[in-house]
């Protein structure tokens, strides 16, 4: 198996002495080109594991270590994107697409020689999420599921190594979720980065990805790892098979364990 | 049917002034109140008409003053927005002392002010500025503290500084409120101006006012109101057309009209 990609080991995290510990001892290995889900109940850390994971917040105490050092700060390999798609409302889509080329080195420096590149690069995203056309729309313009497209965009077009999603989908309704997993998923099989996946649907992390967490009530601790043995590439049709629902009712028994007292 | 609504909206401000100023005429006649406690439209239009001379120049005086004072405002009141928004640590440090400060009466200020710089134009402008930026530094700051840290963590995720988030985000997302302000901010800077003019000046519309309003000439003072109310509405309408050009998209198309 290839070196892990991003490696925890016994992590903890406490924000501050008096909330106690946020996630507590986890050991997790990411190895490149996976992609795992992680679910578990309402504040069970795992908006901390993103966190941890993006470099944004230093452990307590335990070891993290990406590419085989260790993180000291933010890494600029990482997208991210969260439930609410957060795009600008005074730039256009394709504008804010490309909001991270404007900050990430090497990009930024070579912004002005580059721009038609990086606009082009924009596009072509767009294209790929089905919305060409949109880019010179503003985000009022768009309906909730094309602002998350856009958003996955955005993470995506500095090409960064690792994609964290905090449940991205949660807001959208039933049909445009599933719309926006086959999204992603075959954005994944051409790029071929590392996803993290938060969410509270079972079927959308049985669905994507390679490796089920289950996290614990808080302080949260990986109870659960399922790997999933579905072939790939995986059609939606897959989510009404027996096996899949086997495994989602699996996962379901053990959070449904967790949640009582 | 639409283009025939949308013209009885244009006038209806209009039509509600022109009753207003024939009730108010009609009460003065009528009831043949004197000049010298409640003028009537006519009376003031006559004033007007036959001042003109001088109200002008005494409203130039007063405009040009409030500008100064306002220009000073908006500087010292985006740095100090920009300030107290972007630190939490300046935030807790100086926005009770800003409170405390806005709770003293302006008026208080203008003997000190007379006494350090004289009397005329330096004391109205400061007056001017002292009332109006407090407004100004409220809104650039709420602007910036409201700051989505989702946002802030796509941005630092990706190696942003605090500066670039501030830059990128912070400030853009700001100028709505910021120009919502200056609409606000015009007018308590006329009423700092006139204020000043009226206890401490031989020049501007609140002179012209105080000096009228001592030899008895209420046409006069009233008209010197009227001119002073034209200049504000005509300012605060600049500024608010200003603000939808500029910052369309938070409204979102919708009409604010106010």
């Amino acid at each position: 198996m290839a070196n892990p990609f991003v490696d925890f080991s016994s992590v903890t995290l406490a924000y501050d002495e008096a909330s106690g510990n946020a996630i507590e001892d986890v050991t997790l290995s990411l190895h490149e080109k996976e992609f795992i889900a992680i679910v578990g109940p309402s504040g069970c850390g795992k908006s901390t594991f993103m966190k941890l994971a993006s470099g944004l917040r230093s452990p307590t105490s335990g070891t993290l270590l990406a590419e085989g050092r260790k993180i000291s700060g933010p890494l600029k390999i990482v997208g991210m994107a969260f439930q609410n798609a957060t795009l600008l409302p005074w730039r256009t889509t394709l504008d804010n697409v490309l909001l991270p080329l404007e900050i990430v080195q090497p990009y930024r420096a070579n912004y002005k020689r580059d721009r038609e590149q990086y606009r082009q690069r924009g596009m072509d995203l767009l294209k790929t999420v089905g919305l060409q056309g949109y880019e010179d729309k503003f985000p009022w313009q768009l309906s909730g599921g094309m602002q998350q497209r856009a958003s996955i965009c955005r993470a995506l077009v500095h090409e960064p190594k690792l994609l964290l999603l905090d449940e991205p989908f949660a807001s959208l309704d039933a049909f445009t979720r599933e719309e926006l997993w086959c999204v992603l998923r075959d954005l994944w099989a051409m790029k071929q980065f590392t996803v993290v996946l938060v969410t509270h649907e079972l079927r959308e992390a049985v669905f994507l990805a390679d490796t089920v967490y289950v996290m614990s009530a808080r302080p949260g601790r990986i109870m659960v790892k399922r790997d999933v043995d579905l072939a790939r590439p995986r059609d939606i049709e897959v989510t009404y098979t027996d096996h899949f629902i086997r495994i989602v009712h699996e996962l379901h028994a053990h959070i449904g364990r967790i949640r009582k007292p | 049917m639409a283009a025939k609504k949308k013209r009885i909206d244009t006038w209806a401000p209009w039509m509600a002034l022109s009753a207003m100023i024939a009730i108010w005429q009609l009460v003065c006649t009528a009831f043949d109140i004197s000049d010298f406690i409640f003028p009537g439209p006519w009376a003031i239009a006559q004033s007007l008409f036959q001042y003109w001379g001088p109200i002008q120049g005494h409203a130039l005086q007063t405009f040009w003053t409030t500008m100064a004072g306002f220009s000073i405002g908006i500087a010292v009141g985006l740095l100090l927005g920009f300030l107290i928004g972007s630190s939490r640590f300046m935030y807790n440090a100086l926005y009770p002392l800003m409170i405390g400060f806005n709770a003293i009466p302006k008026a208080a200020f203008v003997p000190i002010l007379v006494v350090w710089f004289g009397v005329g134009t330096l004391p109205a402008i400061l007056t001017a500025f002292l009332i109006c930026f407090f407004p100004i530094v409220v809104n650039v700051a709420t602007g910036l503290a409201t700051l989505e840290p989702e946002l802030e963590d796509v941005l630092r995720a990706l190696g942003a500084s605090r500066l670039d988030v501030l830059r990128k985000v912070g400030l853009p997302r700001s100028l709505p409120y910021f120009f919502a302000s200056l609409k606000v901010s015009i007018t308590l800077a006329f009423v700092g101006t006139v204020l000043s003019e009226t206890v401490a000046s031989n020049n501007g519309i609140g002179y012209l006012m105080m000096s009228a309003g001592s030899q008895m000439r209420m046409p006069l003072v009233f008209a010197g109101l009227i001119v002073i109310s034209a200049m504000a509405m005509v300012m605060y309408e600049l500024f608010a057309v200003l603000e939808r050009r500029t910052t369309g998209w938070a409204t979102r198309g919708m009409d604010t009209q106010f």
